[in-house]
C-alpha cells in the first residue's frame, strides 16, 4: 500500500512530509449532500486520518445527479446520507476512520460534534447553519472552510486561517432574508465539484502548512464569471463572533431558530431570531416555480411543497403542516429559504 | 458615452440606463441579495453604492447563496 499516495507525494508542495500531515488530519464535514459527497471523497482518497460526516437527511432520487457517493439502491433503501456516505467512503479507502452521524446540527450539539477535529469543511445548505458553524469553529479555534453553490455558481471562503482575518459574521453585515437554494433555482454537478475542489485545495494547503491568503472567491461555470476578493479590510473590530470579546451569538439560544411541535395539529412551527428579516414578496417570487397553490399577502406567504402546507409569516415564523418531525420541517425551510 | 467595464473577469458593456453600482446590482438582479462589491480593487461599503461607474472600471461582485 506504500505506493498508494505516491502521485500525491510526487507533487512537490506536498511531498512525503505533507502526506504525513494529511494522514494526521481529522476532518469534520458538515453535510453529506453535494459538496459533502464531493469534498469527502477527495479527502478520503487523499488519505486523511479521520473523517466525521454529519447529515440529517435521507437520499432521494433528486440527489443522484450531483451527490456522487450515492446509488439508486441507496434511494430504494431510503438510507440516511450519513450512513450511505460512511459505507461508500470506507469502501474507497479503508485506511481512513470514517464516521457518519445522522443528526440535525443545532446550537445544542454543534460544539460536541466538532470537538476533536482539526478543521471543518462546510457542506451545509443554509446560511443559518453556516453562521452556527462559523461561531463554533471560532470558539474551538479551528478553521472553517466555507463553500456554497447553486445553479452554475459557487463561492468559497476559508475562515480562521490567519489572525486578523474577517469571519463569516464580519462579512455578512446583515442576515439575508433568503438565499438562493438548489430547490428554488436548481444546480448542476460541475459547480458542485468545482466548489468542493477549491475548498479541498485550501484544506490540503492548510494541513500541509502551506501559507496562503484566504480570499472570498466565486465562479460561474455557465457565464465564465469569476471573482476573487481579498476581504481582509472587512474584519470588524467588535465582531461578536471573532473579536477578543466574542460572545458567539449563534451558539446562544437567542440567535438560533426555535422549533415547536404544535400538539394535535400535525404541524411544526419554526421561529427565526428577530435579526433575520423576511421579505415576503421576493420570497414568494423565488419559490414560485418550486411550489404549488402559492398565495401571498402583506402578512404571509402560503404554498404547498412536497405534500406539506407551508406558511411563512412576516414576523419570522414558518408553519410546516403535515409533519410532527422537527428535522423534516427544518429541512424544508432550508430548501426554500436557504 | 459608451462605457465598457471588466465585470467579474469578463468584458461588460454597460447598459446606458445603469449609472452607479446600486443600479448595476439592480440590473443584475442582485439588489435583494447579500453581496460584496469590489471596485478597482477596493471593497465598497454599502453607502458607497451610489458611486458612478466609469469606462474601464474593474468591478467584482460576489453574492451569497444557500445551497451546498
Amino acid at each position: 500500500m506504500s505506493e498508494r499516495y505516491s502521485r500525491q507525494e510526487l507533487f512537490a508542495p506536498i511531498g512525503e512530509d505533507g502526506q504525513i500531515q494529511i494522514r494526521k488530519a481529522s476532518i469534520f464535514i458538515l453535510g453529506a449532500g453535494a459538496l459533502g459527497s464531493s469534498g469527502a471523497e477527495m479527502l478520503v482518497r487523499a488519505g486523511v486520518g479521520r473523517v466525521t460526516i454529519v447529515d440529517r437527511d435521507i437520499i432521494e432520487w433528486t440527489n443522484l445527479h450531483r451527490q456522487q457517493l450515492y446509488t439508486e439502491q441507496d434511494v430504494i433503501e431510503q438510507l440516511p446520507k450519513a450512513v450511505a456516505a460512511e459505507k461508500r467512503l470506507t469502501a474507497i479507502n479503508s485506511d481512513v476512520a470514517v464516521t457518519g452521524i445522522v443528526v440535525d446540527v443545532t446550537q445544542q450539539n454543534v460544539l460536541d460534534l466538532m470537538t476533536g477535529h482539526d478543521l471543518v469543511l462546510d457542506a451545509t445548505d443554509n446560511i443559518e447553519t453556516r453562521l452556527l458553524a462559523n461561531d463554533a469553529a471560532l470558539k474551538l479555534g479551528i478553521p472553517f472552510f466555507m463553500g456554497a453553490c447553486v445553479g452554475s455558481y459557487g463561492l468559497t471562503f476559508p475562515i480562521g486561517i490567519q489572525d486578523n482575518q474577517p469571519c463569516l459574521h464580519c462579512i455578512l453585515e446583515t442576515l439575508p432574508s433568503q438565499t438562493l437554494t438548489c430547490d428554488t433555482v436548481g444546480v448542476i454537478s460541475p459547480i458542485v465539484v468545482t466548489t468542493a475542489a477549491r475548498q479541498v485545495a485550501d484544506v490540503l494547503k492548510y494541513i500541509t502548512r502551506i501559507p496562503f491568503e484566504p480570499k472570498l472567491e466565486s465562479a460561474d461555470l455557465w457565464t465564465g464569471d469569476r471573482a476573487s476578493i481579498g476581504v481582509a479590510s472587512m474584519k470588524k473590530a467588535g465582531c461578536p463572533s471573532c473579536s477578543e470579546n466574542a460572545v458567539y451569538p449563534f451558539l446562544s439560544a437567542r440567535e438560533s431558530m426555535k422549533t415547536a411541535v404544535l400538539c394535535g395539529r400535525d404541524t411544526v412551527q419554526l421561529s427565526w431570531p428577530t435579526s433575520r428579516k423576511f421579505e415576503l414578496i421576493p420570497f414568494a417570487e423565488s419559490i414560485r416555480g418550486s411550489v404549488s397553490k402559492l398565495i401571498h399577502n402583506p402578512h404571509l406567504v402560503a404554498c404547498e411543497y412536497n405534500g406539506h402546507r407551508i406558511v411563512l409569516f412576516r414576523d419570522g415564523r414558518m408553519l410546516v403542516h403535515g409533519t410532527k418531525d422537527v428535522v423534516t420541517a427544518r429541512n424544508i425551510a432550508a430548501r426554500l429559504l436557504g | 458615452m459608451k462605457r465598457t467595464i471588466e465585470l467579474n473577469g469578463n468584458r461588460y458593456d454597460m447598459p446606458a440606463e445603469v449609472g452607479n453600482v446600486q443600479e448595476l446590482l439592480g440590473h443584475l438582479e442582485l439588489a435583494e441579495r447579500i453581496v460584496i462589491v469590489e471596485m478597482n480593487r477596493d471593497i465598497l461599503a454599502k453607502d458607497a453604492y451610489d458611486l458612478p461607474i466609469n469606462d474601464r472600471d474593474q468591478i467584482e461582485i460576489i453574492h451569497f447563496v444557500g445551497g451546498g
